[in-house]
């Protein structure tokens, strides 16, 4: 399959596609952050999760729409203020479903997943009602168009550059607010052990709110970078869910790094396959692997071995 | 100590695991003769469950040999080394809530234990009889039809335990049977224990001294995975190294 | 006391049950509705099959599979590919560039029928692989994680991928799978026009037997001492470990049975509506059909078939007229039968109608027997 090409135009291929398989890995990261969050410290499984990053998206299309028709000279920095709200407007969503919803069903994870389906159902005919089934998207301000040129062969577009600096400085965020914030050690210790962490003094509920508007709020700001890269639709999360569950199933549940390398390995795979193949035959390839070797080793890739 | 003797029910070698580094059980030996009803003590953490764990093969052991009746337990799934012929019970009862009484002793009688058995498995006459005698030995045959997640704690630990005896396993292996029980019901369980232990080898790990010298006939006192004394009761209980770290306080 | 109650396949109140869905299905239906309607009933029912697969696999073992639509499919393309080639003869293929093979194959550029369509020429093959190759497929799968203890929220994440990775398939490889329109303009079985009115009546009735026939079976297990265990199963797993029972062959077995019975709803949707595609492979179909389970009650069979009744009957009346309102109804209803009615319609049936109807009829022949609690309808 490599006879037709010369050695210089398969070092550009793989690395345009290697750097397309960064932007991808970055979108991975930032839709998987998320519910690493929700799904390895809670426990829970939320089918929604692709329709608060939608969320997201909305808001960062309101927001560009309102600098642009009130804030003209602002716009090169919509985008900031877009995504810190998009992070708010989700995570205020997510505490308030947790608040409605999930804290009733911790004890039954499989009917959390259905009553989360139904909600993600729920979300997405609100999206359809209010800003009509058609994909929109947003204006990208100038300086994040065009892209870089590395070499002749190799070209690098800027607004993926920017998605991956995101995706970057989030996974660095969540880190340090995991393993060196008061509230990532209580959710830890939740995670570890509930009634101990309650008989310590550590507000169960309220840090299992919290934990579900952060997942939920992190989400929000992958949309908001999504829109970067592509345009928003009301049914373009249930697109992702499963990639996204993938992730991290495969990373090992409750491992922020086994998520990273997980979504490395699958959008790397994933990418460089699309070139030699269809998109189609990359992506079913890619999942069956992955599927595949969960079947071998249901831990997934980075995993403890617990005493029982 | 005799290392060949045929006699054994059970031989337990050089019995290791470790967790991520940390051995819960190390290097542990130990061997049960039939008819014999052996006494785990031991302080908190001190790996008697893990040991249970060990040799029913709800954990996987990291090295070592389980010979029971000349059979390597070790690279055996569970359900063949219940039949086996080898009883666990848990310590805390785990029973079938949803199920009755009956039903939970019937799911325990040994027939019908693969997939088309249990699908075409009748409830005859012999089942029905042998529940029955059962149930009066375990003092729930006023309750047979009654669901299990109505039971008294301690009627429930004595359900489980006539799960097994229905069994009817060689080597029975008790984790805490009395423990969470009344007085009352301590008494009636020593009472079936004594009455069970008299034609099979039973393994109890418990902490209450007194009804450890009640059913004990040999007791091995485990300390950090390891074995820190073994003999009779009253052995073990004159045992410095015993009195230091566990009888002490 | 002696046990000797329920040794009878059918108790009084189970077979006043099955009359009365017996009667609906055979009768009543029948009778009040036109050949078009009826027909519309009948793909109901076929997406009951999955819902009786579903009361076994959850309801009682508790393993969640979002992945029923696979198996449907599988069925329901065995169907279509013999039903396809019987209609791709070379006399009515003749204006093709390659005459004799099915028309999307044409269109793709192939040439040649794929070695793995022959063995659908025969339909003695075709019955076979209908059952089979679900089966085959559900059992690789329930072995590879069942073996090695995965069960849960994993089991069910890992199902609703393998529907995804399918869907994706068939769409992908059109050439050989009809991509995303599915296989369509299915004919004559056996040289029987399928697609008359009188036909459509028959298949009606050869489907409620068949879902009668399933009905019996899943009774059949849930009455069996397995039936126990797997509600054993689903609340103490290593107490029937160690028990001395082989757990994941268990779970094996009824995960195959539901594909089973999947298997065979699908290859009676393809011969009803006269087609089968991607869309009721999916995530999306996959999932709604755990929903009919759950509303019809998911620890009852007969639950699970009016539960599927009543939810495709809304959806079919509501996004005719009211499609927006459709999809909010849906996800509110998966949100309300799992919060507020999780037994569903069996366990609404059971604490309200129940005690109503006996409490009725005590009052009339004097005798308060009946008007004890009982568990769910089973």
């Amino acid at each position: 399959m490599f006879a037709d090409y010369s050695m210089g135009e398969l070092t550009a291929i793989f690395a345009m596609q290697g750097f397309a398989g960064l932007i991808l890995f970055s979108v991975f990261v930032l839709m998987a952050l998320g519910l690493a969050i929700i799904f390895g410290q809670m426990g829970v499984i939320n089918m929604a999760h692709g329709e608060f990053m939608i969320l997201g998206a909305y808001v960062t299309y309101l927001v560009s729409n309102v600098f642009s028709d009130y804030l003209p000279f602002l716009f090169s920095i919509y985008f900031f203020v877009a995504m810190a709200l998009a992070f708010v407007v989700t995570g205020a969503l997510g505490m308030f479903v947790e608040w409605a919803m999930i804290r009733h069903l911790y004890k039954r994870p499989l009917d959390t997943l259905l009553a989360t389906w139904g909600l993600s159902l729920i979300l997405q005919q609100i999206y359809r009602s209010v800003f009509g089934a058609r994909e929109v998207g947003v204006t990208i301000p100038e300086w994040m168009m065009g892209s870089l040129p590395l070499t002749d062969m190799i070209e690098v577009p800027i607004n993926g550059m920017f998605v991956m600096v995101l995706a970057v400085g989030i996974s660095i965020a969540i880190y340090v607010l995991m393993f060196r914030s008061t509230w990532g050690k209580q959710v830890r210790a939740i995670n570890q052990n509930r009634i101990m962490a309650g008989a310590v003094g550590i507000n169960t509920e309220w840090t299992d709110r919290l934990t579900f508007g952060i997942g939920c709020g992190v989400a929000g700001v992958a949309g908001s970078a999504f829109t970067m890269i592509g345009s928003t639709g009301p049914t373009a999360g249930q697109l992702y869910i499963v990639d996204t569950f993938l992730v991290v199933v495969f990373g090992g549940a409750g491992s922020l790094l086994g998520t990273i390398a997980s979504a490395f390995s699958i959008s790397q795979a994933q990418s460089i396959l699309e070139f030699f193949l269809s998109g189609s035959m990359a992506k079913v390839l890619t999942l069956l692997t992955v599927v595949g070797i969960l079947m071998l080793r249901p831990q997934g890739l980075f995993a403890l071995k617990l005493r029982k | 100590m005799v290392q060949n003797n045929p006699n054994f029910v059970l031989m337990v070698e050089d019995l290791t695991v470790s967790f991520d580094g940390f051995k819960a059980v190390n290097d542990l030996s130990f061997y049960v003769e039939p008819n014999e009803c052996r006494v785990i003590i031991g302080p908190n953490g001190a790996g008697k469950t893990t040991v249970l764990d060990l040799i029913c093969g709800r954990t996987k052991a990291t090295g070592g040999s389980v010979n029971f009746k000349g059979q390597e337990l070790l690279n055996m799934r569970e359900d063949q080394i219940v039949h086996a012929g080898v009883g666990r019970k848990f310590q805390t009862p785990s029973v079938y809530e949803d199920l009755t009484v009956f039903e939970n002793l019937e799911l325990s009688y040994p027939k019908g234990h693969n997939v088309f058995g249990a699908l075409f498995f009748r409830r005859d006459d012999t089942v029905k009889d042998r529940i029955q005698e059962i149930a009066e030995m375990i003092f729930l045959e006023e309750l047979l039809q009654e669901k299990a997640a109505f039971l008294s704690h301690g009627q429930k630990q004595w359900l489980e335990i006539g799960m097994l005896l229905i069994q009817d396993p060689e080597l029975l292996m008790l984790d805490e049977p009395v423990a969470g029980m009344s007085v009352a019901e301590r008494k009636k369980t020593a009472e079936l224990l004594n009455r069970i232990i008299a034609d099979r080898s039973v393994i109890v790990i418990e902490h209450d001294m007194g009804f450890v010298a009640d059913i004990a006939t040999r007791v091995t006192v485990l300390h950090q995975g390891k074995v820190l004394s073994e003999g009779s009761m009253e052995r073990v209980q004159n045992d410095p190294k015993v009195i230091e770290v566990y009888l002490g306080h | 006391m002696t046990p000797t109650k329920k040794t009878a396949f059918l108790t009084p109140k189970e077979m006043i049950g099955f009359a009365i869905l017996a009667a609906l299905i055979f009768v009543v239906l029948p009778l009040a509705l036109d050949t078009f309607r009826l027909n519309l009933f009948g793909k109901y029912l076929t997406y009951a099959f999955v819902a009786v697969g579903l009361v076994l696999c959850w309801g009682a073992g508790g393993i969640l599979s979002l992945g029923q639509g696979v198996f449907f499919g599988l069925g329901g393309y065995c169907m279509a590919m013999f039903l396809k080639l019987e209609a791709s003869t070379p006399e009515n293929t003749a204006i093709q560039s390659t005459p004799g093979i099915p028309d999307f194959m044409d269109w793709n550029q192939i040439t040649a029928l794929p070695w793995w369509w022959e063995p659908f020429h025969s339909f003695g093959l075709t019955l076979i692989a209908i059952i089979a190759v679900p089966v085959v497929f559900a059992f690789i799968i329930a072995f590879a994680m069942f073996r090695r203890r995965v069960g849960g929220v994993y089991f069910a994440i890992i199902t609703q991928a393998i529907a995804a990775i399918l869907t994706i398939l068939i769409i992908g490889q059109q050439g050989f799978t009809g991509g995303v329109n599915g296989i369509t303009d299915l004919r004559t079985l056996h040289g029987w026009d399928i697609r008359t009115d009188e036909a459509k009546n028959i298949l009606y009735f050869v489907n409620g037997i068949l879902l009668f026939a399933v009905l019996f079976a899943a009774h059949y297990v849930r009455k069996s001492k397995l039936g126990r265990l797997l509600i054993a199963m689903r609340d103490q797993e290593d107490r029937v470990r160690f028990s001395g029972y082989d757990v994941a062959s268990f779970k094996i077995f009824v995960f195959c049975l539901g594909a089973a019975f999947s298997a065979i709803g699908g290859a009676m949707f393809t011969l009803q509506v006269g087609f089968m595609s991607p869309t009721l492979v999916g995530i999306v179909p996959s999932i709604e059909m755990v929903i009919f389970c759950a509303v019809g009650g998911r620890l009852s069979i007969i639950g699970a078939v009016y539960g599927t009744l009543l939810v495709n009957f809304a959806k079919t009346t509501f996004s005719e007229s009211f499609p927006e309102v459709w999809l909010l109804g849906l996800g509110a209803l998966f949100i309300a039968v799992v919060m507020a009615f999780p037994r569903g319609l069996a366990g609404i049936w059971a604490d309200w109608v129940e005690p109503r109807l006996s409490s009725l009829f005590s009052r009339k022949t004097g005798d308060d027997s009946t008007a004890a609690p009982k568990t769910p309808a089973e």
